[in-house]
């Protein structure tokens, strides 16, 4: 059994977001960087579990990224895992990135890929569903359970207006959201059983980018809140009605 | 050449989502001087001839039962597929569930670039093709340049407004390669009759400050004359006050109403990523530090079990309601 988790470097939940150069880059100066949420507390975590239950499952982790990405990654082994991949590129565009995903993938003959849900920065939900179709494997997104039984896995996932149980045999690519796992903080030793853990860095596949992000802006400023007093929430449903035409 | 556009739908019903798709494909057909058709795999109670008014003058319908439940490596071939043969060079999709599972896979398979998440008309000014899109949870918009011949975009539900005139639709019907799907549907539930999340214009959500779930009464009935959706944040759904589908949120489900009402939510930055796209945002909190403040377009410093009872009646005084 091996398992290959997808992780992203993403800014800080809380980062501030800004841009420079003519609001064509972001600005990371100052910024905390994290292992996006979606990866880590969800796909890496169930990843984790599977391991534990079974341990002689086979668990890399894999990102695409410059070598910068590197104290993210060992982060995320410290968490678990036995391997990282680094394939050594720097891009926003999916196709990029996911061809990337699945030219390793091929070679490495992975059961089971994990991806977050999407990554919080460029919001794309893209990387699992492109891995998937590259590989020609299936693909259920945005699962909130997963459960393996030999070679046949058990997935809940959302769909439009509620939820699905699915089954699907091995290989597949999942996409993972809330409910897959729990959060876990990583403990002294396997930050420390990190520092040793091999880092594969990998050079990319020669693929023509198909997106590139011509600018950024930043949504214009709120005006401020206009505040109602407490003892007249019917001026409040007024404005709403009349001035916001909200309803 | 055509704008291709993926009708999605649940339980026999388009989606509003699509419909929004519809309109704005129609639009990008009208730009590059071209047509829009429509591809519905599966089947609706429906008359599709009328999507003709949202500017759709083909749709191409594979209607099997089978693919009543979306499974996004068989659905991924078959767009891609009717994509080549109709000549699109935009296909479009609602980023919503379905959207999020489809699209991606069909932009790998025609190598195709992908805009997900779209809040906004393509800029086609000088034969580019640019697309504006969110980044960052809602913080910020990219304007991303496309550069293949086939462009997909997927559209933000509740970004771009319904457009109907007059028309009618040719059906035409769409032969499919019975492949079956590696995935194997055990069960599925369907919330009926509420209007979901992502696609309600008018959310009404309550936090911790409600104090428990026996006092969420104000904020349903509240929610039900405005016609709106329910929805919590965090620590409700973590705490089981209300059910794990209603949490809007980083975590959550991020959405983007013409209005937002916020009750005893103190507005962490997790919270505001998944509902800082609401048109409006009105925040009801007692305590004038709370960060939703800054964040809300109107609102009240008070007790919410005082303030929303007055709103209530206020609403029914409005509406009519004896």
């Amino acid at each position: 059994m091996k398992i290959l988790v997808c992780i992203s470097k993403t800014p800080d939940t809380t980062a501030k977001i800004a841009f420079t150069q003519n609001n064509t880059k972001f600005a990371s100066e100052g910024v905390q960087w994290i292992i996006n949420p979606y990866d880590e507390w969800y796909s890496l975590v169930r990843a984790i579990e599977l391991k534990e239950k079974d341990p002689s499952t086979v668990l890399h982790l894999i990102t695409v990224g410059a070598a910068d990405t590197e104290p993210i990654i060992r982060k995320a082994l410290a968490l678990g895992g036995d391997e990282a991949i680094r394939v050594n590129a720097d891009s926003h565009d999916s196709f990029y990135i996911a061809s990337q995903i699945a030219e390793v993938a091929r070679q490495g003959a992975y059961d089971l890929i994990f991806t977050g849900k999407e990554t919080i920065d460029y919001n794309g939900s893209s990387i699992g569903g492109m891995v998937s179709e590259l590989l020609d494997l299936p693909y259920v997104s945005l699962a909130t359970k997963f459960d393996l039984n030999g070679t046949v896995a058990t997935i809940v996932r959302e769909i439009e207006g509620g939820e699905e149980t699915d089954e699907v045999s091995l290989p597949v690519v999942v996409s993972c959201q809330k409910g897959v796992a729990e959060q876990r903080i990583p403990n002294m030793k396997g930050i420390m059983g990190a520092r040793t853990k091999p880092m594969k860095v990998v050079e990319p596949l020669a693929v023509e980018p198909l997106t590139t992000i011509v600018s950024f802006e930043l949504p214009p400023a709120k005006a401020g809140v206009k505040l109602v007093p407490a003892d007249n929430p019917a001026e409040l449903i007024r404005l709403l009605h009349e001035e916001a035409k909200a309803f | 050449m055509s704008v291709l556009i993926f009708i999605d739908h649940s339980e026999g019903h388009i989606k509003k989502s699509s419909l929004e798709a519809l309109s704005y494909g129609a639009t990008i057909a009208g730009q590059l001087g071209t047509t829009a058709e429509g591809i519905l795999l599966g089947t609706v109670t429906e008359d599709l001839a009328a999507l003709g008014k949202y500017g759709i003058k083909k749709i191409h319908q594979a209607a099997q039962d089978s693919l009543n439940h979306l499974d996004a490596q068989v659905f991924a071939k078959i767009v891609s597929e009717a994509a080549v043969s109709t000549g699109a060079t935009v296909v479009v999709f609602s980023n919503n569930l379905s959207g999020k599972a489809v699209a991606p896979r069909v932009a790998a398979r025609l190598k195709a670039g992908l805009v997900a998440g779209a809040v906004a008309l393509p800029d086609t000014t000088g034969n580019g093709f640019v697309v504006k899109k969110n980044v960052f949870s809602g913080k910020a918009f990219a304007h991303v340049a496309l550069h293949s011949p086939i462009k997909i975009i997927s559209l933000n539900p509740n970004s771009y407004a319904v457009r109907t005139g007059e028309g009618v639709a040719e059906i035409a019907s769409l032969t499919v390669p019975a492949d079956a799907a590696k995935v194997k549907v055990i069960s599925a539930t369907q919330a009926s009759g509420q209007v979901p999340l992502t696609e309600a214009e008018l959310v009404v959500s309550g936090g911790r400050g409600l104090k428990g779930p026996e006092n969420w009464g104000m904020i349903e009935e509240l929610a039900k004359l405005l016609g709106a959706a329910t929805a919590c944040s965090r620590p409700v759904a973590d705490a089981h006050w209300r059910p794990h589908n209603e949490h809007v949120g980083q975590t959550g489900i991020a959405i983007a109403p013409n209005l937002y009402i916020a009750i005893g939510i103190s507005g962490a930055i997790q919270h505001l990523a998944g509902v800082n796209r609401s048109k409006v945002i009105v925040v009801i909190n007692k305590d004038p530090e709370a960060p939703f403040f800054k964040a809300a377009d109107y609102g009240i410093v008070g007790d919410a079990f005082e303030v929303v009872p007055k709103m209530i009646e206020a609403v029914k005084k409005l509406k009519g309601v004896a």
